[in-house]
């Protein structure tokens, strides 16, 4: 089969905003790493605190509503998560009309994700031997102290295997975004193929940007890991999975 | 809050007339992935574990680099190539099939991987002791075991693939969420349509993890 490429579609004037669709593709790549990059930072915090609430002892209400939040974030398809955020909650909340499109997927990707976080977290602490939490009772820490300097610094690097994985998913997961019209990459790949029709060269682009980026966050996650290492504590990695 | 919804859209009008055409092929979608994604992740997973380095690269390009694209960038991929390859349109719900089968095929097989991996080596000495070939002992010792091992993680991801059948949306096939937004379309009740659609799929995945989460429980204690 012999295939005629015609890379200089990229330098083709689309007509709108930019003036050659590599420029566009770099705009969208643009906005495809500000909502991951924002989802992620809000993902881990609220992750965190579900995480965090899930394992507190003698508190079986934290720990139901912990458990509440992360089934039912987990059990809603992404896509119709973003429609919720985008269609239904600005017409039952009137001061959510005024939210750009652009944070309300940032809210519906990083709610999404905080569930999977949570989980890992969760994970995470209870890997650590019970000794560790009695340890810092005994010292007389309080229940914020002893997991502010006992339990988290040993948990989040338990942890840092699956949020790698994690902070790849949200980057692929941006890519639900197009169905409301965020102009990141899988919607610069869908509009530009109608309109150039040289959908190959559109699509290798686009995914082989999506490969670098994964790469990249891989790589950081992994330098991370290593200036993060504790000497002598050797870290068993592999909670969670899916994608 | 500003609640007026319209709850007397919900109906068994609704649901015959628009949804359970789209529900038929979410679920018919979902089997067939996972039943041609174990098929394709086994052999995947086998030649990954075959230690022939001809047989392992490719399996491991091909699983790697499904697994670092997003699966909508995958299902516009094969909405592109498949007509370009046979040289006629075979419509978005073919697509979406071919899709998933071979984008589920490289998460399944690295939960084979796993679950191969999981078997201890005696296993596979014993096997070859008793004089069985390569085939045998995989078919008879290895994966019999090693299905069993994985069956909590397998249903785990088939409801995960569930869940992204949604993304067909991308490409136009109906499916269930397609079959709530059209309903929501013609009788202007797209804010109701959408909390039906998510209270569905919540009450289905819901139901089926904690299926899964019991089985773990009764393996786990068996073994």
């Amino acid at each position: 089969m012999t295939m005629n490429w015609q890379w200089e579609v990229f330098l083709q004037d689309p007509g709108g905003k930019y003036p050659t669709y590599w420029q566009w593709m770099l705009s969208a790549w643009g906005w495809t790493v500000s909502v991951s990059a924002l989802s992620l930072f809000l993902a881990l915090a609220i992750g965190s605190l579900i995480g965090i609430l899930r394992t507190l002892p003698d508190n079986p209400w934290a720990v139901r509503f912990g458990n509440a939040w992360v089934e039912l974030f987990r059990n809603i398809p992404l896509l119709v998560q973003i429609f919720l955020w985008y269609h239904v909650i600005p017409a039952m909340i009137p001061s959510m009309k005024a939210v750009p499109g652009f944070i309300l997927v940032v809210l519906a990707l990083g709610f999404f994700t905080s569930a999977r976080i949570a989980e890992q977290v969760r994970a995470g602490i209870q890997a650590l031997p019970r000794g560790q939490r009695y340890a810092g009772m005994a010292l007389g820490f309080t229940t914020p102290q002893y997991y502010r300097y006992v339990i988290l610094p040993m948990a989040y690097r338990i942890i840092i295997p699956p949020l790698t994985s994690e902070a790849m998913n949200i980057f692929k997961n941006s890519s639900v975004a197009f169905a409301v019209s965020i102009a990141e990459l899988t919607m610069f790949a869908m509009q530009a193929q109608e309109e150039t029709s040289r959908g190959i060269e559109i699509y290798l682009a686009v995914t082989a940007l999506y490969a670098v980026s994964a790469f990249a966050i891989n790589r950081i996650m992994a330098f991370i890991e290593k200036r993060s290492r504790v000497p002598g504590f050797i870290v068993a990695g592999g909670v969670g999975g899916g994608h | 809050m500003n609640l007026n919804l319209d709850l007397s859209f919900y109906s068994w009008d609704l649901i015959s007339k628009f949804v359970l055409k789209g529900f038929y092929f979410s679920v018919i979608l979902t089997v067939t992935a996972t039943l041609g994604g174990i098929f394709f992740g086994t052999i995947l997973a086998l030649m990954r574990l075959s230690g022939r380095k001809i047989l392992e690269i490719p399996a491991m390009i091909y699983v790697n680099g499904m697994r670092s694209v997003p699966l909508v960038m995958v299902i516009l991929w094969f909405f592109l190539l498949v007509p370009f390859l046979i040289g006629r349109s075979i419509g978005a719900e073919w697509s979406a099939t071919i899709t998933f089968i071979a984008f589920e095929a490289a998460y399944f097989s690295e939960i084979m991987r796993a679950g191969i991996q999981s078997i201890p080596r005696g296993q596979v000495f014993a096997g070859q002791a008793l004089g069985m070939t390569y085939g045998q002992n995989m078919k008879l010792v290895v994966l019999p075991q090693a299905f069993r091992n994985m069956l909590p993680v397998l249903l785990t991801q088939t409801i995960i693939l569930f869940q992204d059948t949604s993304l067909v949306y991308a490409i136009g096939a109906y499916d269930m969420l397609k079959g709530f937004e059209t309903a929501g379309k013609n009788y202007g009740r797209p804010i109701e349509s959408y909390l039906l659609a998510a209270i569905v799929y919540f009450i289905i995945c819901f139901a089926l993890s904690s299926v899964v989460k019991r089985l773990h429980k009764k393996i786990a204690i068996i073994r």
